[in-house]
């Protein structure tokens, strides 16, 4: 069998929409089959990986809790990537983030006031667009594939706060653990709504979708964002500086990325400890295609890959496995999502049998 | 044996797995393929080389494990980017996060068991030679391999037929298409050479240079294997060169530790992926040096039009 490529005439409005549905389903069907040769029924495990979490009050908190870092990390990936500029290490711009706005409760603990909080997550943001300016000032100024630099600093930044926590910022009365002293109470995010723990880091998250969504879909700068993304050179003609985009994408990613690192820092963990994310700054990735780098579609994406956190510690204690099925489904759903998206521009025709080599007997 | 000996072994088991994983990547980016997979198949190698090895008591099973897995894994990434025509970054992309999944996943009844570490080969009399005897001709297979595997790509690149229709697809499919080559058979055949080489890579590192499975154990190599194709300018030799100062960067610290020099160690750490940055930045400053050595389709999709 050979499977061969049309292209379709337009973009199939049709599968634009569908695709990431046609996705989660594909991943759905799959993850039923895993839990099936761990042994277990898979409708149940299903039922407690991605329902169980939606029927209860506090565990909706968690999943905007989950939500709010991937959908504020995607959502400034999603320029980046339409802009053609590659930076798969917000991971580490999430924690440098979150280390740059520790350094007020860390550092200057004694100092209390209602400034703190603000100029923290103003820290925070500046940390991660700082971070984000080393491959940014790489790629636009030394021509460094900004692929691989964004992905070796995320080791560094990982280092870099291992080092704070076990050194210089190590908590003095915390006998030894390998953590900073706990945030007072004025450098906590505080919770959104009086029902549960979901702290302001989701608001925040929501309203960067909305002003990301505004600016790509409303403005000259989002036009040049996706000019630059589809032909460099048609951008230049535009009169468009691919350089200034790549400075603007990935101070705008990194951004956000910190922002994502101090909010969960200060709104969920409250001190600074050796790991501080499970994975966000890559999951975010996922989340931004699965999205459609669409800034609303992230939002639901968010939500999705969020909900997959919380499934996996659910089926830990309902089923006794492991949390590891929580990546592999991760990984599924991105493949599927790119897989799917090969839809919405070519169709796809399975031929069983291999026409050019019976035409070229014929020739023969 | 003397302390100088001892570290270049250290430094030849820490690039080998470098050079493996990267003289597959050149390969396949000589194909005109991106695949960012590496570390996914690094990692399934090291899970499917060890698992294998624990269950027949054989490290030679083993390694033949390791590269079928890494060449299976990367028909999923050839798969998508050739067949589906996906983008080749976010599927490498892809690739990774499902390789880390997956074999955290089957690996983990393994967990903490010690395995069996491949035995070394000793050539009779080369090994007796002061010096370089131990050094060169008292290694395990995968070593060998990794030298032979070189040598072979460099003449398959450039002394074969085969080598040279591979290097066109690379530079020009289009040409390379209307010229009669398929470009997509060759593509796949590419991207599962850099498959089993990354998987060979994987197993070297639970089965030689730490003989056990600890989940994230290819630690960023793969990352750096990637930064090596570019560091080797796409030539085949230079990655020997290229895998042996990044080995002897990453053990660096070890010794640094035994001296006793006090710097933190999560600096030392650091060192590899530092490195690799300060490389890659002294490589591609020279703008018309980087266009003239990559492979001119690199990362571009192919259909062919019909």
């Amino acid at each position: 069998m050979r499977i061969e490529l049309e292209r379709r005439p337009d973009v199939s409005k049709l599968f634009s929409i569908l695709s990431p549905f046609i996705a989660l389903g594909l991943t759905l069907i799959f993850g039923g089959i895993m839990f099936m040769m761990l042994g277990k029924d898979p409708i149940a495990a299903l039922y407690s990986f991605f329902i169980e979490p939606l029927t209860e009050v506090w565990s909706l908190h968690e999943l905007a809790i989950k939500a709010a870092p991937l959908i504020l990390i995607a959502v400034g990936l999603s320029v980046c990537y339409r802009s053609n500029n590659w930076n798969i290490g917000a991971e580490g711009q999430f924690i440098m983030g979150a280390i740059a706005g520790s350094i007020l409760p860390v550092v200057f603990y004694e100092w209390q006031s209602p400034l703190v909080l603000p100029l923290m997550m103003l820290l925070g943001m500046l940390g991660g667009a700082l971070f984000a300016g080393i491959p940014a000032f790489l790629k636009a100024h030394l021509n460094t594939n900004e692929i691989l630099t964004s992905l070796m600093l995320v080791y560094v930044a990982q280092l870099f706060l291992d080092w704070l926590v076990r050194g210089p910022w190590r908590n003095p009365g915390g006998m030894n653990f390998p953590e900073t002293r706990t945030f007072d109470a004025t450098a906590i995010l505080p919770e959104m709504i009086a029902s549960g723990r979901a702290h302001w880091g989701f608001g925040f998250a929501i309203i960067a979708a909305i002003l990301v969504w505004f600016m790509m879909r409303y403005t000259l700068k989002g036009f040049e964002i996706t000019v630059l993304g589809q032909s460099q050179r048609a951008g230049r003609f535009a009169g468009f500086s691919s350089r200034k985009m790549i400075w603007f994408s990935m101070l705008l990613s990194g951004a956000l990325a910190g922002l994502a690192g101090i909010a969960e820092v200060s709104g969920a963990i409250q001190q600074l400890r050796p790991v501080i994310s499970p994975g966000y700054g890559f999951t975010a990735i996922i989340v931004a295609f699965l999205g459609r780098l669409n800034p609303l579609g992230i939002v639901v994406a968010g939500l999705v890959l969020a909900l997959t956190y919380l499934g996996g510690e659910a089926v830990q204690v309902s089923l006794q496995i492991s949390d590891k099925p929580i990546r592999v489904f991760q990984g599924l759903l991105l493949f599927f999502v790119l897989s799917c998206d090969t839809l919405i521009h070519y169709k796809i025709r399975m031929m069983w049998y291999d026409l050019s080599e019976t035409a070229g007997k014929g020739i023969r | 044996m003397g302390i100088f000996e001892a570290m270049l072994l250290t430094i030849i088991t820490a690039a080998t797995p470098l050079v493996l994983a990267a003289i597959g990547e050149l390969v396949t980016e000589r194909s005109g393929v991106l695949n960012l997979g590496v570390e996914g198949m690094m990692v399934m190698g090291a899970a499917c080389g060890f698992i294998a090895t624990q269950v027949t008591g054989s490290p030679y099973i083993g390694i033949l494990a390791g590269i079928a897995a890494g060449a299976l894994f990367s028909l999923l990434f050839g798969f998508l980017t050739l067949t589906l025509v996906a983008n080749q970054v976010a599927t490498g992309l892809a690739l990774t996060i499902l390789g880390l999944g997956v074999s955290s996943m089957i690996a983990e009844p393994y967990l903490g068991q010690s395995g069996i570490k491949l035995p070394q080969i000793v050539f009779p009399v080369l090994s007796d030679i002061p010096f370089l005897g131990p050094v060169l001709f008292k290694q395990d297979l995968i070593f060998y391999l990794s030298i032979a595997l070189v040598a072979g790509v460099n003449w398959f690149l450039f002394k074969s037929r085969a080598g040279l229709k591979l290097r066109s697809v690379g530079d020009s499919h289009a040409s390379a298409h209307a010229l009669g080559i398929n470009v997509i058979r060759t593509r796949y055949l590419a991207v599962m050479f850099g498959g089993a080489c990354a998987g060979l890579a994987g197993a070297q590192l639970s089965l030689v240079y730490t003989p056990q499975w600890a989940e994230n154990m290819s630690a960023g190599r793969g990352w750096i294997a990637l930064a090596l194709v570019v560091f080797a300018s796409w030539r085949p030799w230079r990655i020997v060169a290229g895998g042996y100062l990044f080995g002897a960067v990453s053990i660096s610290q070890l010794y640094a530790q035994a001296f006793g020099i006090g710097i933190p160690s999560q600096f030392l750490s650091a060192l590899p992926y530092l490195a690799t940055i300060i490389v890659l930045i002294l490589i591609s400053h020279n703008r018309r040096m980087t266009l003239i050595n990559t492979p001119a389709s690199l990362g571009k999709s192919f259909v062919p039009d019909r």
